[in-house]
């Protein structure tokens, strides 16, 4: 059917060419099919995302105003016995997120017993003294985390990234999933596949769940607050409050009333009980962060903190988003769980530390190295692809700043088929599982997105530079 | 709902309404310059930027050359004329998108579907050979986005700004085609039923897709006063300024059932709705139809930012 490429390990196929159980039943519905009824389909899929309006801005893309994340229509799959362990893996990982965000908010006790330098939080900027000794409703400062994986091998999953500010991405998930369900929907009725389309029910529930101490209805206000129609994610913002029944709300439509943050309606202003936030930090407050900021709603942070409004996720969770935080995770899962990282990370070098330097330095053309603050693949280097000419450029970088970088081996991802014009043939992947958290516990979606590098041997699966999605499965037992 | 999501279903829906009444206007015009001599088929092309209110913009642009090409491709896809179909349809999408929330999945696309084949048709200029094709397509856009709305929106406010946007919208357009074709349907002191009168009078009509309707209500007999009554009063017409009046009122009457509550906009209303009641089409031309009309779009014009105002569209 397809070729592995020798050294990644690939998930629909063993070395030998026979297909691995996860993707029995779904090849051998591939083999019934006419040869050319998936490649048809593919133009049926773009012509119903353009329709949908499903696109994503690129920044400093011009021409591209809107733009269309390329679909494949090649589903990922894992198991349910994979699934398990990486359920029980990422809530481990997610409960230590919010124990160590209110421990860096108070009293400190990893700084403290010396398992994490204080010099990480000194100077930066996702930490918010703003945030200090106080604790969000719930206690939960993670509402929405997504938690970004890479596999090298059968049982080898790894964290390469942990988002906890904004992750973006989940209406690609649910999206993904109905446009494979109208396209083969006798595929659904062959292999039994977890249900993720009440994603935005969960949602709304578990923000509902955490309404702040001022809220005294019955039922909590709930609204998603959007940058605008020309952010890149605006058809998330619009897709999740249509899903959830909330308004969608700019800053613009908000102001302080009577102690509360309340919204613009045709009826008066009404006050909400939870915003789920898609802005910033640095923008959610004019008064306290940035000062030109057009995004946000001026007092809300004073709100926040008199018990007014939460605010999902909770202002200051961007520091769990830092590469050099992310490399001391292993530390910070065991020492609020008790536990031994059921998630591996990825083996990290912090370039901040002199020896881990000389050897990046000695190595970099075979690491990936990143800003600490970096994010959607930008500002990093791939030694393998590049020229000795931007080697040499970021070792200037990398000497001048050492502490703003940590440098990581080139992974091996594992790969899964996408449909070329060739045939089936592997491109590597990555997965982004979402995850919600409320007082009543941590809730996972089965599977997540997927991204998958387009271009042959790519290993950037970012959609700002050319990558796709896939929908994901989790197989029912 | 959010007062900006209000506003935005409003200007949507008035947008769609313009963009397809536009259309018709073009379509009129364009018959009657095919039939009438160099000149007179220019002033024809100039009557019709006057209704559109875009002589200032299409005279800096073309000058006093009113040739056809010039004046439909001037309104039809001229990014500089901020009421071309193509920006008004443009902002008729940002709209849809902005309260995309609001709006079932069916409506928002046919919005953006719309969107994309008019944004393709009009990516080149315009030919006389092309023209109806186009026009075609503005007016299949408009009808099918009321579709999706009749047959898939709840029947709450959201609703109800929407329809009124409509209304407000179509009240004021054929108003504005009155206002400049109103000396047409005046005693004339030439020969009243000549050919040319009756080309003139159809041709209102066809600007409103009344030409069928009134020909069916009165025998094929056409007389100026009766078009002037049938525009203004006849509550069977959906174009008539009466029948948007009537659909204003009940979708305000909505409203106020849901807010419990009538605001300063439901009075304005029941002032402007007295021109329709108890009132003949004589009555009218004695008080003088060029007035009447004037005094109508005023009125429209203060209903629409009384509604905008009551209902917080702005802060």
């Amino acid at each position: 059917m397809t070729k592995t490429s020798p050294s990644s390990y690939d998930e629909m196929l063993n070395a030998d060419g026979s297909v691995r159980s996860a993707y029995a039943g779904y090849c051998q519905w591939y083999d019934e099919q006419p040869p050319d009824l998936l490649r048809r389909k593919g133009s049926e899929a773009e012509a119903f995302f353009r329709r949908t309006g499903i696109t994503f801005n690129v920044y400093g893309n011009e021409d591209a105003e809107e733009r269309l994340i390329p679909f494949d229509m090649v589903p990922r799959i894992i198991t349910a016995q994979q699934w398990r362990k990486l359920q029980r893996g990422i809530e481990q990982r997610v409960r230590a997120l919010n124990a160590f965000l209110h421990d860096l908010y108070h009293r400190q006790e990893i700084v403290r017993s010396g398992r994490l330098p204080a010099r990480l939080l000194k100077n930066n900027e996702a930490f918010l003294p703003e945030m200090v000794g106080f604790t969000p409703p719930g206690g939960v400062y993670t509402h929405i985390v997504g938690i970004d994986l890479v596999r090298t091998g059968e049982d080898d999953f790894m964290v390469l990234e942990d988002n906890a500010r904004t992750p973006s991405g989940v209406s690609y998930m649910l999206e993904n999933r109905e446009t494979m369900m109208a396209m083969f929907p006798e595929l659904f009725t062959r292999v039994r596949v977890r249900e993720v389309s009440d994603y935005p029910r969960r949602l709304a529930r578990s923000l509902a769940a955490c309404a702040p101490s001022a809220f005294g209805g019955n039922k909590p206000v709930v609204a998603v607050l959007t940058p605008g129609i020309y952010n890149s994610a605006y058809f998330e913002h619009a897709f999740l409050a249509d899903q959830m029944g909330a308004e969608l709300v700019e800053g613009s439509d908000l102001r302080v009333e009577n102690g509360r943050i309340a919204m613009r309606t045709t009826r008066g202003y009404l006050p909400i009980d939870v915003l789920y936030r898609r802005v910033d930090d640095e923008f959610l407050d004019p008064l306290t962060f940035n000062a030109s900021s057009v995004l946000g709603v001026s007092g809300i942070m004073d709100v926040y903190r008199a018990g007014g409004i939460t605010i999902a996720n909770a202002p200051g969770t961007g520091i769990c988003d830092d590469k050099a935080i992310y490399s001391f995770m292993p530390e910070i899962v065991e020492f609020y769980t008790g536990e031994k990282p059921i998630l591996q990370n990825v083996p990290t070098w912090r370039c901040a530390e002199p020896d881990a330097l000389a050897y990046v330095l000695d190595n970099l053309s075979d690491l990936v190295v990143k800003e600490v603050h970096g994010s959607g693949g930008y500002g990093m280097l791939i030694g393998p692809t590049s020229s000795k000419k931007e080697l040499a450029a970021f070792e200037v970088k990398l000497r001048a700043r050492p502490e703003n970088y940590i440098a990581q081996p080139t992974l091996s991802l594992s790969t899964v088929p996408i449909l070329t014009k060739a045939g089936l043939a592997p491109r590597h992947v990555d997965l982004r599982p979402f995850v919600l958290v409320s007082p009543n516990g941590i809730d996972i979606t089965p599977g997540g997105l997927t991204r998958v590098a387009l271009k042959k041997g790519s290993l950037v699966v970012n959609s700002s530079q050319g990558g796709g999605t896939k929908d994901s499965w989790v197989l029912d037992d | 709902m959010l007062g900006r999501s209000a506003n935005g279903i409003f200007w949507l829906f008035r947008y769609l309404e313009r963009a397809e009444n536009i259309s018709r206007l073009i379509e009129a015009g364009f018959r009657m310059a095919l039939t009438r001599d160099a000149a007179d088929a220019s002033d024809e092309w100039r009557s019709l930027i006057v209704t559109l209110g875009l002589q200032p913009g299409f005279e800096a642009r073309h000058g006093r050359e009113y040739t056809g090409p010039h004046v439909f491709n001037y309104i039809l896809r001229d990014r500089d004329n901020p009421g071309s179909v193509l920006m008004m349809t443009e902002m008729a999408r940002t709209n849809a998108r902005m309260v995309r929330a609001g709006i079932t999945r069916e409506v928002w696309e046919s919005v953006n579907d719309g969107w994309m084949r008019l944004r393709d048709a009009l990516a080149r200029p315009v030919t006389e050979t092309r023209l109806g094709d186009v026009l075609d397509l503005v007016r299949r856009q408009s009808t099918q986005v009321r579709g999706a709305m009749e047959g898939t929106m709840l029947r709450n406010e959201i609703y109800n700004f929407a329809r009124l946007g409509s209304f407000i919208e179509r009240a004021d357009n054929t108003a504005r085609i009155l206002d400049v074709k109103y000396y047409v349907l005046l005693p004339s002191v030439s020969y009243v039923g000549s050919s040319l009168d009756n080309v003139q009078w159809e041709n209102v009509l066809r600007s409103v897709a009344g030409e069928r309707a009134y020909r069916w209500l009165n025998a094929g007999r056409m007389d100026p006063r009766g078009i002037a009554e049938f525009l203004i009063l006849d509550g069977r017409f959906p174009r008539s300024l009466a029948f948007c009046y009537s659909k204003l009122r009940s979708n305000l009457a909505s409203l106020a059932r849901e807010y419990g509550g009538e605001m300063h906009c439901h009075e304005i209303l029941r002032d402007a709705d007295c021109q329709f009641h108890h009132v003949t089409i004589d009555a009218i031309f004695e008080q003088g139809l060029h007035e009447f009309i004037g005094k109508f779009i005023r009125n429209n014009t203060a209903l629409a930012l009384q509604i905008q105002r009551d209902y917080r569209f702005i802060d």
